[in-house]
């Protein structure tokens, strides 16, 4: 269970470092199925069924659908790596060990509840902040949906620390919307890379020009 | 089963239904059946059912009743504008007369499957009384409204639609988190973020995870409604949304999130700690005014012109519930008027467009002679959303303006009516350039269906300026009081 946020928190850094989606798309994928594993763990012996639900539905949903279909996306798109990100990888790397640091501060300092997991609940902020920092750090469409994710599994691992038992029927909902928002972002993606080439989304409607309004 | 339940399958039924049925005429009842169905039962729901048995889920109380029957009453005349609108522009419309570009639409069936589902989850985040059933629902109107935004196959609405789906999931992730401190604020033993649970253990509740919570579900819900600096997204989803769409992202959509605030608000009130939650919303409320301004003059664009104005409004709404008191009456009714005098607005701009086939207002003029109708109504709407008299938003403006008086919070009274003086040079250059001037193109004559609802729209906006009914005015007056302002 310790290790987990180890290997989450290493997962973000190397998303920050690498230029490659498809390596980018596999390493989300490991962070959403240890994430996943989580409330299992954190149960042990007082297992029950809805929690069992929960975490087989989000080790399925977040460590193999939601890759799959990002690899499908990269796959149809043909997409091989970003070389000119708005932030460099170099910088990204050392903004992240920042927010890394920024993010034990802050859940050290908020005070928690001793219920709480400390470790959890820094990595828990370490991705939100990741995810807000990718939104803003790279172009291609794809790394956006990568970093929409990222953020989701922030939010996910801060339910996970403080131990919120939402109704199963609302935890499987919200699981539900975040799948069919990934879904509708690679359908999204396949006609960005139709119009916009490679797939870029940071372009407005002004930028891509008004001659094309109807 | 129960009626409140009914309100959220109709839509969603139909919805589901519209996507697969092949008749363009059967599946264009089917949404009128649907959304007068939904009226129907919202209004007798809203007014004619008090103490309807509700459940710890899903339930009507004042707010509820206020949002849902304009949310329904919008989206009944959107209808009767759609379906014409639809037949009017089928899926494959060919080269354009005066570009040559090539257009094609998103088919009927999804728009037309879409628009219900996106009105069923309008409705289940409305009535939904449990902090994570709301939003749930809240994240399911970006989800089913995503597609429409992206109606016309284009570039600049692919990526819009794009903007509008990142931003809104992001957003709406922080007001998770949010949801997730309003559980750290739960006395010992307790685990139900249910509306009324937290309603009755209220002086209980741990004001620091309280504020916390307030903070992140005002940036996340604050996102999906438009307040600055996060509005990005929605001058770009309105403007290219069609105008069917354009007006119900406005009336209602922004609607919805605003609820979301309001909720917590509700519950900040309930524990004794209204002044937190109406400081922040008056800060971000003139914040959003101011820097709707700077975008609301010299705008060319007719539609972002719109799209700026609603930010505007939403910025008045935070204003209104920060000031307290009077204002939050004001706000609810402004809330009502903004949502009357925009959907008029956004459904004439899909007539002018409709006619000339350009969003820039430089190319439009002599709207008054070329489309007698729509250029009154044009005009009109303008006056409306303007603030001026005998229009409600008037009555709703000024009842803000005199709870910053009666606070004697006379910054933000100077900024507000600065504010508004600003947008209302910014619209009026636009709309008054398009309505007089030489008319750019022959006259045409305009179709009923078209003019209509806006018609309908226009005068209920000009008798909620003139007498507000007893029932909705006693609903505003329950519901300010929920949010820690008092009656009027």
């Amino acid at each position: 269970m310790s290790a987990i946020p180890v290997i989450v928190i290493l997962s973000c850094l190397f998303i920050l470092g690498s230029s490659r989606p498809r390596v980018a798309v596999r390493v989300v994928a490991v962070q959403g199925f240890f994430l996943g594993l989580l409330p299992l763990l954190r149960a042990g012996k007082d297992l029950s069924a809805g929690i069992l639900i929960l975490g087989l539905s989000g080790m399925a949903v977040k460590g193999l659908l939601l890759p799959l279909l990002m690899s499908a996306v990269l796959h149809r798109t043909g997409i091989q790596r970003e070389s000119d990100p708005p932030v460099g990888y170099g910088a990204s790397l050392v903004i992240g060990v920042l927010l890394l640091g920024l993010a034990a501060w802050l859940a050290v300092s908020i005070g928690f509840p001793p219920q709480t997991s400390l470790p959890l609940t820094v990595t828990a902020f370490f991705l939100i902040m990741v995810g807000l920092f990718l939104l803003i750090g790279r172009h291609l469409a794809i790394m956006q949906s990568l970093a929409y994710l990222v953020l989701e599994n922030g939010v996910y691992a801060l339910g996970v620390s403080i131990s919120l038992e939402l109704p199963l029927a609302v935890e499987l909902g919200i699981m539900l919307d975040v799948f069919v928002a990934v879904f509708l972002m690679g359908n999204l993606l396949f006609h960005l890379d139709r119009e916009f080439q490679p797939a870029e989304a940071a372009q407005s409607p002004e930028q891509s020009g008004h001659e094309e309004e109807a | 089963m129960s009626l409140l339940l009914l309100i959220i399958l109709i839509p969603a039924v139909a919805g589901l239904i519209a996507f697969f049925l092949p008749n363009d005429g059967l599946r264009r009842w089917l949404w009128i059946c649907a959304a007068f169905a939904h009226l129907g039962l919202s209004l007798w729901a809203s007014f004619f059912a008090p103490g309807l048995p509700g459940s710890a889920w899903i339930g009507m109380d004042a707010l509820s009743a206020v949002f849902l029957s304009l949310t329904s009453f919008l989206f009944a005349l959107v209808t009767i504008y759609g379906c014409g609108y639809v037949a009017r522009e089928p899926a494959d419309q060919g080269p354009l007369p005066e570009s040559g570009m090539l257009l094609k639409n998103t088919s009927e069936s999804v728009f037309t499957g879409s628009l219900l589902l996106f009105l069923a989850t309008m409705s289940l985040a409305i009535l939904s009384r449990n902090f994570g059933l709301q939003w749930m629902a809240i994240e399911a109107t970006t989800l089913a409204s995503a597609p429409l935004i992206y109606y016309h196959h284009n570039r600049s609405s692919l990526a819009a639609a794009w903007k509008y789906l990142i931003l809104c999931s992001v957003g709406i992730a922080i007001a998770l988190a949010g949801i997730f401190f309003i559980s750290l604020s739960l006395p010992a033993g307790m685990q139900d973020i249910g509306l009324a649970a937290l309603l009755n253990n209220a002086p209980a509740l741990n004001h620091k995870w309280l504020e916390l919570a307030f903070l992140l579900m005002l940036v996340g819900y604050g996102t999906k409604m438009g307040l600055a600096p996060l509005h990005n997204w929605l001058p770009d989803a309105h403007s290219e949304a069609s105008s069917p769409v354009s007006a119900l992202l406005s009336g209602a959509l922004l609607n919805c999130a605003f609820l979301g605030i309001l909720r917590i608000q509700q519950v900040c009130a309930a524990a004794g700690m209204a002044s937190f939650g109406q400081g922040l919303l008056l800060f971000f409320g003139l914040i959003t005014m101011g820097t709707a301004c700077v975008f609301l003059l010299g705008q060319r664009d007719y539609k972002r012109l719109l799209a700026y104005s609603s930010v505007e409004h939403m910025g008045i709404l935070a204003l209104g519930v920060g000031l307290g008191g009077l204002g939050a009456f004001g706000a609810l009714l402004h809330m009502i008027n903004h949502s009357l005098s925009k959907t008029m607005l956004f459904l004439t701009a899909g007539n002018i467009h409709s006619r000339f086939h350009t969003k820039d207002s430089r190319q439009i003029s002599g709207l008054g002679r070329l489309m007698p109708f729509t250029g009154t109504l044009w005009l009109a709407g303008f006056l409306a959303i303007a603030g001026s008299p005998p229009f409600g938003t008037f009555i709703s403006e000024f009842t803000i303006l005199r709870a910053a008086a009666f606070n004697r919070n006379w910054l933000a009274l100077a900024l507000y009516l600065l504010f508004l003086a600003a947008a209302f040079i910014g619209m009026a250059t636009v709309f008054l350039r398009m309505y007089f001037g030489e008319p750019a193109a022959a006259p045409r004559r305009e179709n009923r269906s078209a003019v209509i609802p806006i018609l309908i729209l226009c005068l209920a906006a000009l008798t909620l300026g003139l007498w507000l009914p007893g029932p909705l005015g006693a609903r505003l007056a329950e519901a300010a009081t929920l949010i820690g302002g008092v009656a009027r």
